[in-house]
Parts: structure tokens; C-alpha cells; sequence
């Protein structure tokens, strides 16, 4: 057929245009070179956490010049004034709690479609309590053989003390970060698998407190605040990033008893997030930042973990964290001091880029957004649909891929080091690895709401 | 030269050993040289000492309390950290000097290597930039204080209906505090001072408008107390030679009461330079209030020491400041037999 076709002029050209069309279609999709930045001046805010290295790396080792973006990089003084500077676009862009662009865009708290390319890490936490409650938590916790406690630590340990304090009539505070911090959810989480009730928000009826109906009493304390709190005794507890928790035990006022690696495997902890408006009327820039902070994790994680030490050098500066060497260095570098001379091996304590960890997963997003639904901040039922519409609103891998392909068109990040970006959905297969064994299946919310014993699920409202 | 240095300076130290130098005296000046060099070197080494022995028995939270020891060394440290910090801009703009000279032979257009010009480094703040900002801050503050207050000062003096109606204001305003005015203040700044290119950062401005605020009021007291003071006879001589109203105010009323202007202005200044410390550690603008604010918060190992070299150099340069405006009221008096503390 093909000899009869090229036996004339037209059939020669038919051919022709058939195969070069043929050969783009099977080659590889074509790649468009980002444009020039539209703003190259911008400011970034952060908070004094450990997880804000991707940032202070793309700019110490030039990553961002690399893009010709010039950054400032400002630390907030919390979570509220970061979320507001970006809303109101003092900041054009800033390292947020991954529940953050999801609460902004649902309307819970200051309203703003807030949108994240780029997954800063994974993992991170820790719960730390005093030490009054570590000795009465003790008995309870089985041990291992050479008599240390065994990990991890459930919160069945600390369900007792909860209750004799309740008895004596002393309410049992715990802080958390902010009312939608991965912290605040992964502290319920661990509370409500040992049975303790973390309250309920209800802001169809005006009550955010949170603390309806609450066996622990959760409430807000800025980072850096945390430590010095649990000392005077206002609270008894307390879930937050690195270098915190570490900070306690050097200081001798608190214990961590677990890492939220332990609660939740691999769990998305930090996000880098911009208002809609931004990535929309600057697109080159967005893509030129993601590309920036791709290459700082990378960097981070390289070699299993060998640029760590330099990392924490950049970080103990004061205007990055600001905390000794020493104590950013314990997780940074992969170990992790519960009880004081108790340290532990925690390779992924802080993961910056293996295992996908930069990717912005739909399921991630949906796992935020059932926890708001199971506490109530969610007032009302809300079917499959109008989560993965929600995750998808606010999260945006098309953006990631952009930078992505990019960057392995420079050659400077190989493509297996990526998702396969023409398979991916956005879901991660489901994951089992939660304290209570619970399995989690982005793609079915409601069911996974069922499953909890503690917590709103179905069309409950309060 | 004695004399000389004595009222310029009043630092009898100075004198007394440009005098040794000189060989005048000897003996004399010896005895002197005793009373006013060795003894308050004795007393500060005895509080060196007091203090290094006193911190070594407080621990805190943060650590052991510092002493002159730790101190000292976490100055030096300020110190290295400004230079590298000033070493990695001028590496930075190195980068842009290459960048430049790419821009320039790929032939970009002109605007482009324009921008790559007039770029700026965007580091951190070092000690040394925090202290130059807190001062201009409090110049700025002083400055428009003073502008303020001195002519109403002069007003309540000279005339006694004014004086009672302006009274209850400046006395019910004179007590408020200045962590008290800062949010009304930022408030305010920040729905009046809208604008894209802004001269000024809203920190800035709210440190500067508090300050401002609490500093004026001893000005405005004493510019009033000395302008009624002014002796009667003068305001006769005054009244004989029919001189104008604007004749009659520099001529003999500033004069006279000059003296009292310049220990308002004196007060006023110390205030502020106190104000500011607090305004700027609520009000984040980059000076030596948000340098100790940003360590407590860092909670490092060295942050004690560091808050203590802060406080250290915020003394002093209070004192410089304040020897500053004597120096500056000893060349403006007329008076030059007075003397001045």
C-alpha cells in the first residue's frame, strides 16, 4: 500500500507528514522552555523551624540566582502573621503548614485561594510532654528488653494521667502550632488512637476553641514559645517541628515521646504556598521558584543524607533558626533524643526529596482535608466529589511537572529521581502505615472517616 | 589648653592627660591623675569581677548567665559575623559584575543590564547595620519631635492662655507609655501611608512616630518653663526698643532660655533613645530592639550573651548620645562661663 501511495507526487507528501507526525506523537511530549521571570525581586517569609532549609538552601547555594529570582527571606514572627502577609501580598510566597492553602481556599479563617506547587518535606514532628507527665506516662509504657521504653509510644500511656488529672479537676492543655497545622492533626490523631477526646471545633455555631467536648484541651503557642510554656506549666504538652522538641531535652524541661514519623509514616508536613493571583499573573516565576526548590531538596537528601552537616551550619545562623548547632543537628542528621541519653537512630526524621517527598499528592491534601471533617472544622457532610475537586483546586502538580521537565531537560535531575509523570494521578496507593492501623485511600474519604471511633464521620454535625 | 579641652569635652581625664603629656604641673597633676583614672578603673575591675562571679552562680533556662568573659567573645563574634556577611555581598556582587559582562556581550537590551546594575544585595541586617538603623530611627523621631515641641514650648511660654489651654493635654499625654501608643500608631500608619513605592518601611515609621510621641513631651515642659522665665527686665528692654514680635522671640527669648531649651532637649533625647529600644523590638524594625528580641526568641546557647553585649552597646552609645547634645548646648549658649553637666 505505502509503495502504491509513494508512487505519486501527493502520496509522497501524505507519507511524509504521517510519519513526522507519527514521530512526535511516540517521542517524548515536546518540552517548552520556561520564559524569563516576570518578578524577579521577591520576599519570602518563613518561620524559625527546621524545615525551612529548602528555602534558605536555594538561596545560600544560589539556586535561586540560577533562575534570576532575587530573594528576601523574612522569618515571621507565627503562623498567622505568615498567612496574612502572603493574602495580602507583602510576601509573595512563604513555607506553610500543609493544611494552610486547604483551610484559606475552604474559608476556614481568613478566606484566600491560596495554591502549593511544591511539597517541602516530609515528617518532621514531635510530641513532647513535661517531665512530671513523662513520670507518670512511664509506668504505663512497656519496655524492651535492655529496659529502655518501646517505641512507639501510644498515647493508651498517657490516657491514665488525663484522667486523674480530670479527676483533680486540673484541665490537661496541650499546644499546637495553629488551628490547621499538620501538628494539630497529627496530636489528635495520636490522642484520639489512646482514646483521649481532643475536642471539636464548631464554627457553624461561632465556636473555634476546639475544645468541645475535649478529655485535652488544645490550644495555640507559637514555636518558639513552646518550650518556655511547657516550663511555666501552662501546658503539659505540646506537638511542633523541629528544632523544639530537641530543644526540650537539652534544657532539661520536657520528653518527646513520639515522632510523627511514628504516627504517620512518610507524612506530608510543610508546603511552599502563593495566592492564585500570583501563579497566574507571574506563571514563569512560579515555575522558576519550584524549579529553585526542587534542586534544594535534592541537595538536601543527596549522597544518603551527606550535606546535612553544612545544612545545619546555614541553619544555626540567627537569621535562619537560630538554635545551637547541636540541637538541629540531632534530627537533621538522622538521630533523634527521646529521654535524655536515649537517642535513637531516625534516619528519616526529616525527609527532603526521596521518596517523592516533593511532589504536591492529591491524597495528601484529601488526608488534611478528612481531618478537618473529622474535628469539625469541616461543619457539615461533604460527599467524595467535593473533596478531590477541593485537593485539586489547591494543589497543583501541573506546576511541579513544569519544573520537573525542566529541569531534566538541563540535566540536573535525572528523570527517575521524578514520578512517572504521564501515570501519575495524584493518589497514592493507600497507605497502611498509621499508629492505629487504620488504612488510608485518598480516593474513598467517607469510608475513611467510618473507620475512627473518635471523631465526626458521615452526616454528623454538632 | 587645659581650659580649652575642659569645656569642649568635660572629660577631666582628657585634660588631665594632655596636661601630663605637656609636663605642666607634674606633681600636681599626678595626685589628680590618681583620683580620676585609677579609682574608677579600680571600681570597674571590682565589678567586672562582682559580675563574673555573681552570673557563675545563675543558671537558667538558656544556660549559665554570661559573664564579661562570654561577653567579650560573643562581641567578637558580632563582629566576624558583619564581616562575613560583608564578604558575601561583595561576592554577590562580583556574580553580578559577571552577569553584567555576559548580559553586555550576548547584547541584551540596555534596560535589562541596567537592572543588573542598580540590583541590590538582599542579605540580613549585621549588629553594626541594626546600630546605625536604631540611630537613625531616633534621630528621625527626635528630629520631628523637637520641631514639634519647640515652638509650642515657646508659645505656652510667652503666652499664659495658651499655656492653660495646652496644660491638661500635654500633662495627660505626658505619662502614657510607649508600648501603649504602638498599635494605635501602626494602626494608623499603616491605613494613612499607602503608597506603591513606599520612602519609608511602616517599621521604620512606627518606631520613629512613637518615639516621637513619648520624646516631646519633656521638651514642650521645659521650652515653656524656660521661655516664662525669661528675666522681666530683658522683656522691658524689649518693650522700650519697640522691637517686632519675631525680633523680640530670637533676639532675647531663645537666648535666655536656651539653657533650659537644651536640658528638655537633653531629657527628651535619652527618652527616646530608650523608647526606641522597646518600640522596636513590637514594631520589628531592624534595630537593636528587634537584635534582642530575635535572640530571646532563637533561644541559642550564646543568645544571653549576645542580649548583654546589646545592652551593653545600647548604653553607651546613650551616653555618647547624651554627651552629644551637651557638647552641642555648650556651643549654642552665650553664657560661656556657665556650667554645664
Amino acid at each position: 500500500m505505502l509503495k502504491h501511495f509513494s508512487n505519486n507526487k501527493w502520496g509522497t507528501r501524505i507519507v511524509r507528514h504521517i510519519a513526522a507526525i507519527a514521530l512526535v506523537m511516540t517521542s517524548s511530549p515536546v518540552f517548552a522552555e520556561i520564559g524569563e521571570p516576570e518578578k524577579e525581586d521577591l520576599k519570602f517569609g518563613f518561620i524559625k523551624l527546621t524545615d525551612m532549609a529548602p528555602l534558605a538552601i536555594a538561596y545560600e547555594k544560589g539556586y535561586f540566582e540560577d533562575e534570576g529570582l532575587y530573594v528576601t527571606l523574612e522569618a515571621q514572627a507565627n503562623w498567622k502573621v505568615l498567612l496574612d502577609g502572603v493574602i495580602d501580598g507583602q510576601l509573595d510566597g512563604a513555607h506553610m503548614l500543609a493544611g494552610q492553602p486547604l483551610a484559606a481556599t475552604i474559608g476556614f479563617g481568613t478566606r484566600a485561594h491560596i495554591v502549593t506547587p511544591f511539597s517541602m518535606d516530609l515528617n518532621g514532628n514531635g510530641i513532647t510532654v513535661s517531665n512530671e507527665i513523662w513520670e507518670l506516662m512511664k509506668p504505663n509504657v512497656p519496655r524492651m528488653a535492655d529496659g529502655r521504653p518501646q517505641h512507639p509510644i501510644k498515647a493508651d500511656a498517657l490516657k491514665p494521667v488525663v484522667e486523674k488529672y480530670q479527676q483533680e479537676g486540673k484541665p490537661f492543655k496541650m499546644g499546637m502550632v495553629f488551628p490547621v497545622s499538620t501538628h494539630n492533626y497529627e496530636l489528635r490523631y495520636w490522642l484520639a488512637a489512646g482514646g483521649i477526646k481532643p475536642g471539636y471545633y464548631a464554627p457553624h455555631k461561632g465556636d473555634i476553641a476546639g475544645t468541645l467536648d475535649a478529655d485535652a484541651l488544645l490550644s495555640v503557642t507559637p514555636p518558639p514559645q513552646m518550650p518556655a510554656t511547657l516550663e511555666a506549666g501552662t501546658i503539659y504538652g505540646y506537638c511542633v517541628g523541629e528544632p523544639w522538641n530537641q530543644q526540650a531535652v537539652f534544657k532539661g524541661i520536657g520528653v518527646p515521646v513520639i515522632t510523627d514519623y511514628e504516627i504517620w509514616k512518610d507524612n506530608p508536613e510543610k508546603v511552599f504556598g502563593l495566592t492564585r493571583e500570583f501563579t497566574e499573573k507571574y506563571p514563569n516565576t512560579t515555575v522558576r521558584v519550584v524549579k529553585a526548590l526542587i534542586r534544594a531538596g535534592k541537595w538536601l537528601d543527596e549522597n544518603n543524607n551527606a550535606n546535612r552537616p553544612e545544612a545545619v551550619k546555614i541553619l544555626s545562623r540567627p537569621n535562619y533558626v537560630g538554635a545551637d548547632y547541636d540541637v538541629i543537628a540531632n534530627s537533621m542528621t538522622g538521630t533523634f533524643e527521646y529521654e535524655k541519653g536515649d537517642k535513637r537512630s531516625v534516619p528519616d526524621f526529616n525527609v527532603f526529596f526521596r521518596y517523592n517527598a516533593t511532589y504536591p499528592y492529591y491524597s495528601d491534601a484529601v488526608w488534611y482535608l478528612t481531618q478537618m471533617r473529622r474535628w469539625g472544622q469541616i461543619a457539615e457532610y461533604k460527599p467524595d466529589d467535593w473533596y478531590r475537586e477541593t485537593a485539586a483546586s489547591v494543589y497543583r502538580p501541573d506546576i511541579y511537572r513544569k519544573a520537573a521537565e525542566a529541569l531534566i531537560a538541563e540535566g540536573l535531575v535525572k528523570a527517575e529521581e521524578f514520578p512517572d509523570f504521564d501515570k501519575e494521578t495524584g493518589y497514592r496507593p493507600p497507605q497502611t502505615e498509621f499508629i492505629d492501623g487504620i488504612t488510608f485511600d485518598g480516593t474513598q474519604p467517607n469510608a475513611y472517616l467510618e473507620k475512627f471511633p473518635i471523631g465526626l464521620k458521615g452526616k454528623e454535625v454538632l | 589648653m587645659y581650659k580649652a579641652t575642659q569645656k569642649t569635652f568635660n572629660l577631666p581625664w582628657i585634660d588631665q592627660g594632655l596636661d601630663y603629656l605637656a609636663g605642666d604641673r607634674i606633681v600636681r597633676q599626678l595626685g589628680g591623675f590618681v583620683q580620676s583614672v585609677i579609682v574608677p578603673l579600680t571600681a570597674l575591675a571590682f565589678f567586672l569581677m562582682l559580675w563574673s562571679v555573681g552570673a557563675s552562680q545563675v543558671q537558667t533556662s538558656l544556660g549559665q548567665l554570661p559573664g564579661p568573659v562570654k561577653v567579650w567573645e560573643q562581641g567578637k563574634a558580632l563582629y566576624q559575623e558583619h564581616k562575613e556577611e560583608r564578604s558575601r555581598e561583595a561576592a554577590f556582587y562580583e556574580r553580578m559584575q559577571k552577569r553584567m559582562d555576559k548580559a553586555i556581550a550576548a547584547g541584551k537590551p540596555q534596560e535589562k543590564i541596567d537592572k543588573i546594575k542598580t540590583r541590590k544585595y538582599t542579605g540580613v541586617p549585621t549588629f553594626l547595620d541594626q546600630i546605625l538603623t536604631s540611630l537613625l530611627t531616633v534621630a528621625f523621631g527626635f528630629a520631628i519631635g523637637s520641631v514639634i515641641a519647640i515652638p509650642i514650648g515657646i508659645m505656652c511660654g510667652m503666652s499664659p492662655t495658651l499655656y492653660r489651654a495646652f496644660n491638661p493635654v500635654i500633662q495627660v499625654f505626658r505619662p502614657v507609655s510607649p508600648l501603649a501608643w504602638l498599635p494605635l500608631v501602626t494602626m494608623v500608619v499603616s491605613a494613612v501611608y499607602v503608597s506603591s513605592d513606599p520612602l519609608f518601611e511602616k517599621s521604620f515609621l512606627n518606631s520613629a512616630i512613637t518615639v516621637t510621641l513619648c520624646c516631646l513631651w519633656p521638651t514642650v515642659i521645659n521650652t515653656t518653663v524656660g521661655v516664662s522665665g525669661v528675666s522681666r527686665d530683658l522683656l522691658n528692654v524689649s518693650r522700650v526698643l519697640q522691637l517686632n514680635w519675631f525680633t523680640k522671640t530670637v533676639k532675647i527669648v531663645l537666648p535666655s532660655a536656651l539653657p533650659m531649651i537644651f536640658t528638655g532637649l537633653r531629657l527628651s533625647l535619652s527618652i527616646g533613645w530608650m523608647v526606641l529600644i522597646a518600640a522596636e523590638m513590637l514594631a520589628q524594625n531592624p534595630g537593636l530592639g528587634k537584635f534582642v528580641w530575635d535572640e530571646f526568641q532563637n533561644g541559642s546557647s550564646n543568645s544571653l550573651a549576645r542580649i548583654m553585649v546589646a545592652v551593653l552597646v545600647i548604653g553607651f552609645i546613650g551616653f555618647l548620645l547624651d554627651r552629644g547634645m551637651l557638647m552641642l548646648q555648650r556651643f549654642f549658649s552665650w553664657d560661656k562661663n556657665a556650667v554645664l553637666r
